[in-house]
């Protein structure tokens, strides 16, 4: 739906333009990466070690009547000498490979995870949350792995097959020639292998996020299960998603297996043809036994590379499409801004005006449409209407959630979208319907609106919102802990709390969207008249679909289709025909 | 959710009970892999011998004399390929062994927990984490079966190894020695890799596991960061677990990074002793120049197998720990007891509430409820919020049993009706719908074979045949996970339809209907009334419309039944439920009575 999903976004930028985005916008990866991959070329050159030695030590050593014992120690030692230098240079090249690749990777996350949050509430819609939580979790351990052994293995795995192919070159040119036409088929299908295993990886994955959405429905939806009796059903799903699950699993270490397989036959028809060529070039004095037995050592060192090449490139594609995701985020726009110098809003009362707004959806109808009014400072107004009528629509736009698509909102005389966010904030509080608690105790919670309130405080705002009974019989008052998003309070209770954590942050303008829908009339009435008598000096914009709160307001908005169709204090509404005085019939037929 | 790090020594022990556990549930494929590993084993000393042989047999001689013996040629270059034939089917057996064995445990784990989930009575859900059982059921069935990947490789390096040095010691004792340096070295380092490295992966995991936590939780309340303007302190937050993950793995990457190169080195170091002390045996004319050359050839190519037991022993810790956690769920008990009875069919069932006291973990509830509910009969629970009224819904239905007490239908008590005979009589809507990722009809009929024709029923009652039908493909759309495309309102009207289409003989709702509007409820409750008094009807609910359809009242205030009664006796007699009931009544007429003084305190 946005420029969120990398597969759509159309122009897709090529693999190394990713990485070399990636790269510029982390400077932490670039920091001594020169040295580093110095080091990783020293760190391969010891693979080479052991076939020379063991050429030395026929040729030179075995070759005469007597074996030349002085010439062995020398190969070995230098030899020796060689893999001590080796593994010293591969100790310092992980040290710092790993230093920098995890500096930059949670600068990235972390980059991205912030990035996140200045996204408009339109980019973080409730469904798409799962896949940004993957942004700085996952798609970050993707390229992770790649830099830490991907990467690496690839320097690697290039420097080895070019050191080999050097040391073979300066012993025999045409066996060379032999090997690499043995591997040369191989080298191309790797293409082909690696496509499939890709393909089959990714069904992996797929079949694994199904099953774990079986699992998560039936955790979730314990109560229901149990209420209508549908474990047989619930168990069945899970068994299909289990089963589908393994097959893909099965069927890509299948592709896995002969992939690997394919490299150890073609490397032994490489040192079969070695041996019979290597032979009959001896005979005419081409090349040495110590030589010709140095370089079936030097076959095997191409078996590797090209059996890890295959995993390597996925891990390379993967880590690609995981840098890519998260540099979109990154690059997707912040499109409702922090003003970079911005216009705090003036001490004091806030009024808000609507000057001609209209409001549609990304790809969507118009939603909303020339809204045109002033609200006053110091007033209550309840904005009603049917579902979907644009009311909540409203309260995004007031607190700048989302930017109109045509016209202004202003608070107090300034443009919202010249507020800085640190003014805006702290002055404008909205508390929307779900009334989301972090897996904390009461108390911190309430503490999220103003991170200064002391426990005693929030008591006492507790006390004044008439709460103080329900803190009360919480079994640790306001300790108690509210568990995973609040789920150990009921839907009332969480409401309670998010109406505590506003009120404490004490703003000038709040809006409540459906905030008391799950509590009880007593206590809403009871919370209602607190904020109304602790907020003359406040202004305040409640959405209801309980009429309670229209009949307590200074003025009633009522929105119909995206267009406000009336407004008026409520006793000026009920008496007039129209779409209020139905609603309100209705609301009145119900609770009295 | 600190994960223990259980001492090393315990947990190799324990880490084979668990291996020991997966080769005895899948004895087979495990012999096939074993077989296949040997298998690859044996073919890689049989190369190192081919090629001593071939080296000494044909490539000396054949450069000596300078004559090549072609026949010797071709018998070589098929001796080459033989050999890698077998070791190739070595490889595959065992690859797609481990892979299959792996995948079969991962897949029977899977379906065992999920089935005790399953099993398990509600209450125990309660007390566990959405997180933690999904983790349960993925990620720690996982790292369970992670060493089975590698382990029968292991295995047949450990055959692999035995062989060989015994074939040193017929080769030559004094090369042998050599090797028997070098092979437990490998070993050892990589017991104290593991220990080194063990406890900080299982770090590493946790704070994996925290910085997912901390953005999900902190995505899932976006809206609350943003309008707050908390950003900032979410990013500190988020920065904090990531830092400290990042200084973690760099600390593995220290570890990782000794480690490596030094097994690598390891074997390395061990051809060029094998050359130098091979040299002078040679010299000696103990052994011969292709004798050499296969040990040393040897060394080569057990380099990296021997790291195989590296790989099995590195994963034990988290296997260890994934087991336990996987245990804990497999021998969870507290399942609800079922008796046998069945209700005989009927209308309406009498429900009774007898002396009903419940907890939540240490928090008492509900106590001394009691109350009945003639058969046919509707009543009202009605309660300030956090009275326990979600409680008593529960308990209704049996999703918890009480801490003491009783509820029954028709005067037999739940527990002694058999699993599943409750569902067939009563339905819950809960407070919060849920939604099943499946189609409308499926999200109604849950399985069961119902005709359209009733589903179409139920919609039309619950006020959703509008919306459904304006939907591309009716009953059969398919609605998102969680039915996230579905507004609030509409996601309680198919709950709803759910619940009526069963035509349950009990029906409680839980304010069912909190998220529909005023109108539409009240089109929803005038068409319960018609269809059909005969189901009994327990209705949580604060609107007086709502209140108005139930025969009696109940009311509840912290836990207890205060009073009960007709609305009218409630009303006079229960001071809390007046309170209640009539608050909107009562602010309005305070605002009337203030209304002038309003008026002037509001500029026009």
């Amino acid at each position: 739906m946005s420029a969120l999903t990398a597969e759509q976004a159309p122009p897709e930028r090529g693999s190394l333009a990713v990485l070399a985005h990636g790269l510029r916008l982390t400077p932490e990866f670039r920091e001594g990466l020169g040295v580093t991959l110095l080091l990783a070329l020293v760190a391969t050159g010891g693979r080479v070690v052991v076939p020379i030695a063991v050429q030395q030590t026929i040729d030179g050593g075995l070759s005469g009547p007597e074996p030349d014992l002085g010439l062995v120690r020398t190969a070995v030692g230098l030899a020796a000498l060689a893999v001590l230098v080796t593994a010293v240079s591969a100790y310092v090249m992980n040290v710092r490979l790993y230093r920098s690749t995890e500096n930059g990777l949670s600068a990235l996350r972390v980059r991205a995870f912030r990035r996140v949050h200045d996204l408009s509430a339109l980019h973080q819609a409730a469904e798409r949350r799962g896949s940004l939580v993957s942004r700085v979790t996952s798609d970050v351990d993707t390229v992770s792995t790649f830099m830490q052994w991907g990467g690496m293995l690839v320097v690697a795995s290039a420097a080895q097959l070019l050191l080999a192919t050097v040391v073979m070159l300066i012993w025999s040119w045409q066996l060379t020639l032999l090997v690499y036409l043995c591997f040369l088929p191989l080298f191309l299908a790797v293409r082909v292998f690696q496509a499939r295993l890709q393909a089959a990886y990714r069904l992996v994955r797929e079949r694994i996020g199904e099953l774990l959405g079986a699992v998560a429905e039936s955790v979730v939806g314990a109560p229901v299960i149990r209420a209508y009796g549908t474990q047989a059903r619930t168990a069945g799903r899970i068994d299909g998603a289990v089963g589908r699950a393994r097959e893909a699993q099965t069927r890509a270490q299948t592709i896995a297996a002969l992939t690997f397989s394919t490299g150890e036959m073609v490397a032994a028809f490489a040192t079969g043809a070695v041996i019979v060529a290597g032979v009959l070039l001896g005979v005419d004095g081409g090349i040495t036994v110590g030589r010709l037995v140095g370089f079936l050592f030097l076959v095997t060192l191409f078996v590797q590379p090209v059996q890890v090449a295959t995993e390597v490139l996925n891990e390379a594609q993967n880590a690609v499409a995981g840098m890519r995701r998260v540099l979109a985020i990154l690059d997707t726009p912040t499109d409702v801004a922090d003003p970079v110098d911005g216009r705090p809003l003036p001490p004091g009362p806030v009024d808000v005006r609507f000057e001609h707004v209209s409001f549609a959806y990304p790809g969507g109808p118009e939603v909303l449409h020339d809204v045109d009014l002033t609200l006053a400072a110091r007033t209550r107004v309840a904005v009603v209407g049917e579902t979907g009528s644009g009311k909540t629509t409203f309260a995004k736009l007031l607190t700048r959630l989302m930017d109109p698509t045509r016209g202004r909102v202003l608070l107090s005389g300034v443009p919202l979208e010249e507020v800085p966010f640190s003014s805006l904030r702290t002055r404008v509080v909205m508390v929307p319907q779900d009334g989301f608690l972090f897996d904390s105790t009461v108390v911190d919670n309430v503490r999220y609106g103003r991170p200064s309130a002391t426990d005693e405080e929030i008591s006492r705002a507790f006390a004044e919102l008439g709460l103080a009974d329900w803190v009360a019989s919480l079994p640790d008052g306001v300790r108690t802990p509210v568990g995973e998003r609040g789920e150990q309070l009921s839907v009332g209770e969480r409401q309670l709390v998010a109406v505590a954590r506003a009120y404490v942050a004490d703003p000038d303008l709040l809006v409540l969207d459906e905030a008391t829908s799950a509590v009880d009339p007593a206590t809403e009435v009871r919370l209602q008249r607190a904020l109304d008598s602790l907020t003359r000096g406040r202004t305040t914009l409640a959405i209801a679909h309980r009429l309670s709160t229209a009949e307590a307001a200074d003025e009633v908005l009522v929105v119909h289709d995206g267009v406000v169709v009336q407004r008026g204090p409520h006793r000026q509404l009920v008496a007039e025909p129209g779409p209020y005085q139905r609603l309100h019939a209705s609301w009145v037929s119900q609770s009295r | 959710m600190t994960v223990p790090v259980p001492p090393l020594r315990g947990v190799i022990r324990r880490g084979f009970g668990v291996l020991g556990v997966a080769v005895r549930e899948e004895p087979r494929i495990f012999a096939v892999s074993a077989l296949g590993s040997a298998l690859f084993a044996l073919t890689t000393i049989g190369q190192a011998y081919v090629f001593g042989a071939i080296t000494d047999r044909v490539i000396e001689p054949a450069l000596r004399t300078g004559n090549a013996d072609r026949a010797a040629l071709a018998i070589a270059f098929c001796a080459v390929m033989l050999v890698a034939v077998l070791k190739v089917v070595g490889i595959v057996a065992r690859r797609l062994g481990a892979g299959i064995m792996q995948y079969r445990l991962q897949a029977t784990y899977r379906r065992r927990v999920t089935r005790r989930y399953l099993e398990l009575p509600f209450s125990w859900h309660q007390r566990h984490p959405t997180g933690e059982l999904l983790s349960n059921a993925n990620s720690d069935v996982e790292a369970t079966w992670s060493p089975i990947a590698p382990f029968p490789f292991a295995v047949g390096v450990v055959f692999m190894l035995v062989v060989t040095l015994g074939l040193l010691f017929w080769t030559d004792p004094v090369l042998a020695l050599v090797g028997s340096v070098v092979f437990p070295g490998i070993a050892a380092l990589t017991v104290v890799y593991s220990r080194r490295m063990s406890p900080l992966m299982t770090r590493a995991q946790q704070l994996r596991g925290e910085v997912s936590g901390v953005a999900h939780e902190s995505f899932d309340g976006a809206l609350v960061v943003k309008t707050l303007g908390r950003e900032a302190a979410e990013t500190a937050r988020f920065r904090d677990r990531a830092e400290q993950l990042r200084d973690t793995m760099t600390a593995v990457g220290r570890v990782r990074g000794l480690f490596d190169p030094l097994m690598e080195a390891l074997p390395v170091l061990g051809v060029l002793l094998v050359l130098l002390a091979g040299t002078s045996r040679v010299g000696s004319g103990d052994i011969d120049a292709g004798q050499l050359v296969r040990v040393a050839y040897l060394f080569t190519l057990l380099a990296i197998p021997v790291r195989a037991i590296g790989w099995v022993l590195n994963e034990l810790p988290r296997s260890v720990v994934g087991w336990d956690r996987v245990q804990s769920v497999l021998t969870a008990t507290g399942s609800q007891e079922h008796g046998a009875e069945r209700l005989p069919a009927g209308a309406g069932v009498g429900v009774g509430v007898q002396d009903v006291a419940f907890s939540y973990g240490s928090t008492e509830v509900l106590r001394e409820v009691a109350f009945d509910v003639p058969a046919g009969r509707t009543i009202a629970v009605v309660g300030p919020t956090g009275s326990g009224k979600s409680s008593l819904a529960t308990l209704l239905v049996r999703l918890v049993d009480p801490t003491s007490g009783s509820v029954r239908y028709d005067d037999v008590d739940l527990r002694r009706l058999a699993p599943g005979a409750v569902c067939e009589v009563a339905s819950l809507v809960p407070q919060s719908a849920f939604l099943f990722d499946d189609t409308i009809r499926g999200n109604i009929t849950l399985g069961a074979e119902l005709a359209d024709e009733l589903v179409w029923n139920a919609l039309r009652v619950a006020q959703a045949e509008r919306f459904v039908q304006a939907l591309p493909d009716g009953l059969d759309t398919r609605i998102g996970e969680r039915g996230t495309t579905l507004s609030g309102g509409q996601r309680q009207r198919l709950a709803l339809a759910r619940a009526l289409v069963r035509r349950p003989r009990l029906l409680v709702l839980d304010d069912a209907t909190s998220a529909v509007d005023p109108q539409v409820e009240q089109r929803i409750l005038a068409g319960l009334r018609e269809s059909g008094p005969a189901s009994t009807v327990v209705v949580v609910a604060y609107r007086r419309a709502t209140i108005a359809l139930a025969d009696e009242v109940v009311f509840l205030d912290q836990g207890r039944v205060t009073a009960r009664g007709s609305h009218e006796d409630l009303l006079a007699a229960s001071p809390g439920y007046r309170d209640l009931v009539t608050a909107y009544e009562r602010a309005e007429a305070e605002r009337v009575a203030l209304a002038p003084q309003a008026d002037e305190a509001v500029p026009a």
